[in-house]
């Protein structure tokens, strides 16, 4: 299911806990997971489960309380906006537009070439930056302008 | 203690307790969703929110810790507003279907809203909906959108089942009850999530849109269907059984039953009811009336009974039957002058008959299992055998108890073990020796006589470690021991273990009325169970037992039965491969249709009542016997009711029976001869195969635990075999051949295969724990 | 540059922006002196934590709980595994100052951990950074594996019998981990719904053990504590509100960013720091403590110090530090709309009225935004509120309330003009002219 690098990084995480509370990193390995798959499909998940040696349910509760995981497939590259309030209030939701417009797709839509989706997001905690990003779930960009937009988009391959 | 009060009522109550627990104290109903006394405290519905002194806010009364002096007020404005606010909240997204919904007249939420007055709505938005879902034959979730979110059915799998099969998903008002991607629920207790259910949201299918509430009368009944005699509450609408719920009584079932007992009922109503006396004449089977089949009958076996002596008749009864059934049945034979009658179609090794002190059971009572220090189970798959015994178990293991297995497989109990060791069917007697001896070790005393050579591994040093600490231990005899080729040696074992750590000793107990079947004599002066059928007699009668099914060599009973001249068959249902064999057909009542009583595992006396009218020309077995008594001319046959029966039989007991005790007299520990080397099966019944009426219930055989049988195999075993998990093998023990799918299980000890037996695929087959063949197909 | 601004800054005093996070770089700053002088001139629990009480370090998490006063809570002869565990959720809009704190001085959270692990007898401790900032998470796993090679962390630490574990466990999206039962739970592996209290962490935290839960900036502020003493970290601020505070300015100033300025700084101070109003606007309302603190028009604001006293008798909250600045360009209908919708968003779903109620209550606001208002709505915004405030799990049904209950309060007429107009009361084309939200016209 997994590459042995994922493999590798799964142990580590489990590694952080105390023996008898595997669970505990259901997060990272789920991420972990989404990393290497490009989403979480019930595989993933229960592959996960399993090797925590917890329910496939329990897991799945996790992956869809928080919002980071996708559970569908989605492009190659995720564009989270920041839309909440402070963000807003700086140009976030112009920030969105512009890119909506760039791509010619609205939130939680995915490009026609597979290439893009993107997501409206809260507060990412960076809002003296505003605008901003997130790329794929790793990427901070801050102060996205429709010029860094360009750009982010020109680098995005 | 603590002191409260309570809209003005006083109670002392212990430390740790919430103000939830003194209302109930208090008789003060506080309403309340989420809150259930056998689940954790999840807090989440609000509904239960009451005001206490000097708090600023209402608090949820079934989280909040009594204090001493506490003055806490469930009717004030403050508490009132708290509540009806609650409420108006769970109705926004809740439909405003009562009048379709199954739970209509029996629905908490409904109950509350019209308690909190009739509310205009002030929600004007639209109603969420949430999608349904299928989650298998028995649990309906079609209706989600009525879910309140209060939790109860994830906790009870987590903490109850112990297997955690729904989830709430996702999380703010999309949060959503589901199983992981569209699975189904298979635990053995999922029905009960349904009781646990306060609206409409988790139903019951088969039962859905059967009736309403309104129009059931509810009839108390115990139930048939294992040793632990769970109280039910049966629902019936114009003589028709509808539903089985849970009678609560905390020292027998708590709040819970199995599925098995929820659903079986569906047999009940069914089409393959035997309703009709019948006869085979030329070939030919005949309805007829009931004095035509009993005259036949009766001359029949005296017939039988006088050209070939009482010996050539033997009868064989189901340990669901009643005590008054059994008790009549053992008379009916004896006046025949046989001896030859028995309940223990599975048993292998009847060495214990004449030896014992008193009648075996489960030598404790089962609301004590709670307190023991310890526990090791001996020989069973405890959770599908006894899935109210594992529940308790589950629990104990969960505070202190310390649980050990010792059996033929490593299927998972969903307890939490301290030690687990699972071998061949051959092995197990030289296993628990092992246990033994390493107890007697531990005391520093002798190893007893026989068990010299035993090896003692690791597993069974912490097995009797753990027996030898703390006040309460126990050693419990499953269905495996009790069936076990070995099963004499297997006991005197356990008694030498109870010996020599202080455990009690006792049977988890085969079938609901096993302790009760003893205590009627129902027990063989000649051939037993298994003789009956190795050496072939003339005439059977057989009641409420499928032998293809029920028998631990089921080829052997029916190239018996076959070439009898006579087969009395007496049962609830139509059984086709009967009409082969059999002469006679007597429609016989079900626990729902007859008076009677059953006796325990712990020697719990429950007698109960028909709750239907009996259907068709089905008969009490226990009249139908009285009347062959009287054609046949015999004394004493002239009882007026079971309860005379009873009382015939256990004098006037009370709630328990007397003479209960597994001690035995008269045998020496010996180990057997290691066996030679060849494969073994290990025969399951699985759950719902276990009796005719689970056999028989459409929605139980849909479910998992109804697939079936597989050969099942370790990798290592099957390797050896030739076999692929995927592929397809012929088994074959004596001339009984079975070609099954083949499946890899590494709970099954190596150099065996796991072949349930119960099951139509597999009843030509031989011994349960036999030796058996395979190989590809 | 690591700050926009500060005066007498503690925490972030000579920073030099990402060139200065490393383990050398703290070192030479005086890091790890603190932990050394405990653990080699063996000053007991007793001590420290007196000290982090002299201080009046209040928890800057949002509840402005003293954080020595927590710590004494601590079970400290309990035998069993005890947690120290660092709250780096950072998800409450507006805040925005302890990814700064991570980004440029992690080193001082790991510092601040190990005593506080030292002060209440624990052995082990988890940091929760928040999802979004996963690159200052990978920093912070780096800064880690250099104490951990310095011998800051493991076992023995310094020569000693204190031994000290510390890990960084991710978030992934989820407001309400920052609230600290949830993030037990989402350590331990579920997902992150609050728990019931009492019992307390300090009884029963993370895997049951006895657990102090503190902010990001609270721990950071230890080594400093005890380096220059309590007394002194107190007279920072002023009585009652000890030590130095960053704040995270957003909205519509000239320079958004973090400023550590001493509690008691007036709030005109501090708009003078960020640059004023953005193209020189005139102040309308200013939220003060992250977007779950009531709200404030401009002259209420104008007249308060920045601190938890002050905010706090002007009817809001100082919460974490997040000051969120509206000018009159925006529609306060609109912003409350965005709030609303986040509460409900981010709802963890267990318990009713915060559940239905946040849901219900951004669906009559954003009725409202519209045009399709009815009169009665406003009270109806104040009575469901009213039955979430105070009868949740967790303080997220009150964040959910709060801003409602204070924007009606403060912006009736707003509302009211929304309800009757179908539209704004502040004109479009101002709001659009005002970096507002509103959809740009083609
Ligand atoms: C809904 C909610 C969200 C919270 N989010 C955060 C957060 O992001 N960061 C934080 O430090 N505290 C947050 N808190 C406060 C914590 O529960 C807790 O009080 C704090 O971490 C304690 O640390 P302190 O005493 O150092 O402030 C939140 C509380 C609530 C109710
Ligand atoms: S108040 Fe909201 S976030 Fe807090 S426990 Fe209740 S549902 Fe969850
Ligand atoms: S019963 Fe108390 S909150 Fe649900």
């Amino acid at each position: 299911m997994f590459s042995s690098e994922t493999l590798d990084k799964f142990a580590r995480e489990v590694a952080k806990y105390p023996a008898d509370q595997k669970q505990s990193a259901v997060m990272a390995c789920l991420a972990h997971a989404q990393e290497e798959k490009g989403w979480l499909p019930a595989e993933a998940i229960e592959a996960v489960a399993n090797y925590l040696g917890m329910p496939p349910i329990a897991a799945y509760e996790v992956a869809s309380f928080y919002n980071m995981y996708d559970l569908k497939p989605l492009g190659k590259y995720k564009i989270t906006v920041c839309t909440n309030l402070p963000c807003a209030l700086s140009g976030g939701y112009h920030a969105g537009e512009y890119l909506q417009q760039k791509l010619g797709i609205g939130y939680n839509e995915t490009t026609a070439d597979g290439k893009f989706t993107l997501k409206e997001g809260e507060c990412m905690g960076a809002c003296g930056d505003a605008p901003v990003f997130i790329v794929n779930n790793r990427s901070m960009c801050s102060h996205m302008h429709p010029e860094q937009i360009d750009k982010l988009l020109e680098e995005c391959k | 203690m603590l002191e409260i009060e309570i809209d003005g009522k006083k109670a002392q109550v212990p430390d740790g307790s919430t103000v939830m627990d003194a209302a109930q104290q208090l008789g003060v109903y506080i309403p309340h969703f989420c809150y259930h006394k056998k689940l954790s405290i999840a807090a989440n519905c609000r509904m239960c929110l009451v005001q206490v002194e000097k708090a600023p806010k209402p608090l949820p009364a079934c989280a909040t810790p009594v204090t001493n002096g506490m003055k806490v007020f469930t009717h004030s404005d403050l508490a009132v507003k708290a509540q009806k606010g609650v409420m108006e909240f769970l109705l926004i997204n809740h439909p405003l279907d009562c009048p379709v919904c199954d739970q209509g007249g029996e629905c908490q939420l409904q109950d509350m809203s019209v308690g909190y007055g009739p509310m205009k709505s002030r929600y004007t938005e639209e109603k969420h909906v949430v999608f349904h879902k299928d989650v298998g034959p028995l649990i309906s979730m079609q209706e989600m959108s009525r879910c309140i979110h209060c939790t109860r059915c994830v906790r009870f799998g987590q903490e109850i089942a112990g297997v955690m099969e729904l989830g709430m998903a996702n999380r703010n008002m999309h949060s959503e009850i589901m199983t992981f991607v569209g699975r189904t629920v298979d635990s053995e207790l999922s029905g009960n999530m349904i009781d646990l259910c306060p609206v409409g949201a988790l139903t019951s299918k088969p039962f859905r849109y059967t009736a309403r509430s309104w129009e059931l009368q509810r009839r108390k009944s115990v139930s048939p269907h294992d040793s632990v005699g769970a109280n039910l509450v049966v629902q019936v609408k114009h003589d028709n059984v509808m539903r089985v719920l849970p009678r609560e009584n905390e020292a027998v079932n708590e709040c819970w039953i199995s599925d098995k007992e929820r659903f079986a009922y569906q047999a009940l109503n069914s089409e393959a009811r035997l309703t009709r006396p019948m006869v085979k004449q030329g070939g030919e089977w005949r309805e007829v009336e009931w004095n035509v089949a009993l005259d036949y009958v009766a001359h029949g076996l005296k017939d039988v009974a006088r050209e070939h002596g009482g010996d050539a008749v033997a009868a064989l009864a189901a340990q669901s039957s009643t005590v008054e059934e059994l008790y009549l049945l053992g008379k009916v034979m004896k006046g025949l002058g046989s001896g030859n009658v028995d309940f223990r179609p599975r048993q292998a090794d009847f060495g214990t008959d004449f030896k014992r002190a008193g009648t075996p059971w489960l030598g404790m009572r089962l609301a004590d299992i709670k307190d023991l220090d310890a526990a090791l189970v001996v020989g069973s798959f405890l959770r599908k055998d006894h899935p109210l015994i594992a529940q308790r178990l589950r629990q104990a293991a969960k505070k202190f108890t310390k649980v050990s297995m010792l059996s033929v497989t490593a299927d998972d109990q969903l307890i939490n073990l301290h030690a687990s060791l699972s071998v061949a069917p051959s092995q197990l007697v030289f296993a628990l020796a092992g246990v033994v001896k390493a107890a007697a070790l531990a005391k520093g005393l002798a190893v007893p006589d026989g068990l010299e050579a035993v090896a003692v591994c690791e597993t069974a040093q912490r097995i009797a470690t753990s027996l030898l600490a703390g006040e309460k231990r126990a050693v419990f005899l499953g269905n495996v021991a009790t069936q076990s080729a070995d099963a004499t040696q297997l006991h005197l074992l356990a008694l030498e273990l109870g010996r020599l750590t202080g455990a009690s000793v006792g049977f988890l107990g085969e079938g609901a009325n096993t302790v009760g079947a003893h205590l009627a004599w129902a027990l063989p002066n000649g051939a037993n169970a298994r003789q009956m059928f190795a050496q072939p007699r003339k005439a059977y009668v057989l009641m409420g037992v499928e032998p293809e099914f029920d028998c631990a060599n089921p080829q052997q009973a029916l190239a018996a039965l076959k070439q009898a001249a006579l087969v009395v068959y007496m049962s609830a249902f139509k059984h086709d491969p009967a009409l082969e064999y059999a002469d006679v057909m007597l429609p016989i009542a079900p626990y729902t249709e007859t008076s009677g009583t059953f006796v325990s595992t712990e020697g719990r006396i429950q007698s109960f009542n028909g709750v239907v009218k009996a259907r068709g020309e089905t008969r009490p077995a226990w009249k139908i016997l009285r009347v062959l008594g009287n054609v046949l001319n015999f004394a004493g046959f002239d009882y007026q009711s079971s309860e005379e029966i009873r009382d015939a039989v256990l004098g006037q007991s009370g709630e328990f029976a007397s003479g209960l005790s597994n001690d035995l007299g008269g045998l020496v520990l010996a180990m057997p001869a290691q066996p030679a080397a060849g494969l073994q099966r290990i025969a399951d019944v699985p759950i719902h195969f276990a009796d005719p009426m689970a056999r028989r219930a459409p929605a139980l055989q849909q479910t998992a635990d109804a697939r079936p049988p597989a050969l099942r195999a370790s990798a290592g075993t099957l390797a050896a075999l030739g076999l692929a998990a995927g592929g397809q093998a012929r088994v074959r023990q004596g001339d009984g051949v079975a070609v099954l799918d083949v499946q890899q299980d590494d709970n099954v000890p190596a150099d065996c295969v796991r072949v349930a037996a119960a099951h139509p695929t597999t009843a030509q087959l031989g011994e349960m724990f036999g030796e058996i063949t395979v190989e590809r197909a | 540059m690591a700050m926009m601004g500060a005066i007498n800054p503690v925490l972030m005093a000579g920073l030099n922006g990402d060139d200065g996070w490393r383990l050398k770089d703290y070192v030479a700053r005086g890091g790890y002196e603190q932990l050394k002088r405990i653990l080699q001139t063996g000053l007991t629990q007793e001590d420290v934590i007196g000290e982090v009480k002299k201080s009046v370090l209040r928890g800057r998490g949002g509840a402005g709980f003293p954080t020595g006063l927590k710590w004494s809570f601590m079970p400290r002869s309990f035998p069993g595994d005890k947690y120290v565990v660092c709250n780096t959720d950072e998800g409450e809009p507006g805040t925005f100052k302890d990814r700064d704190i991570m980004r440029y001085n992690p080193h001082a959270v790991i510092e601040g951990m190990i005593i506080a692990g030292f002060a209440m007898g624990a052995s082990r401790g988890y940091n929760y950074v928040h999802g979004e900032i996963w690159e200052i998470y990978k920093r912070f796993e780096e800064a880690l594996d250099e104490a951990r090679a310095a011998g800051f962390l493991g076992q023995n630490i310094l020569g000693t019998s204190f031994g000290f574990e510390l890990f960084a466990h991710h978030g992934y999206g989820a407001y309400i981990c920052g609230e600290e039962t949830a993030l037990l739970e989402s350590i331990e592996g579920k997902k992150g719904q609050p728990r019931f209290k009492p019992p307390f962490p300090a009884s029963f935290g993370l895997y049951g053990k006895p657990t102090t839960i503190n902010n990001t900036e609270t721990f950071a502020s230890i080594p400093f504590i005890l380096k220059m003493g309590g007394e002194e970290f107190l007279n920072l601020g002023k009585p009652n509100n000890g030590g130095t505070k960053l704040f995270s300015v957003s909205g519509h100033v000239n320079r958004p960013g973090n400023y550590e300025i001493p509690l008691g700084t007036s709030f005109a101070q501090l708009l003078e720091m960020c640059g004023g109003m953005r193209g020189g606007r005139k102040l309308k309302a200013v939220i003060p403590g992250g977007s779950s603190a009531p709200v404030l028009p401009a002259d209420v604001i104008m007249d308060c110090t920045m601190d938890y006293d002050s905010i706090s008798k002007a009817g809001s909250m100082l919460g974490s530090g997040a000051v969120i600045v509206m000018d009159e360009t925006v529609c306060m209908v609109k912003a409350l709309e965005r709030l609303s919708f986040f509460y409900h968003e981010e709802s963890c779903g267990q318990c009713t009225p915060c559940r239905e109620g946040t849901a219900w209550m951004y669906k009559v606001v954003h009725r409202i935004e519209n045009g399709l208002g009815k009169p009665e709505d406003l009270d109806l915004l104040n009575s469901v509120l009213g039955n979430i405030a105070g009868r949740t799990i967790c303080a997220l049904g009150d964040a959910a309330a709060f801003p409602v209950q204070s924007f009606i309060k403060h912006f009736r007429g707003e509302f009211e003009h929304h309800i009757d107009h179908k539209t704004c009361l502040v004109p479009k084309d101002v709001q659009w002219a005002g970096s507002g939200f509103h959809k740009i016209p083609a």
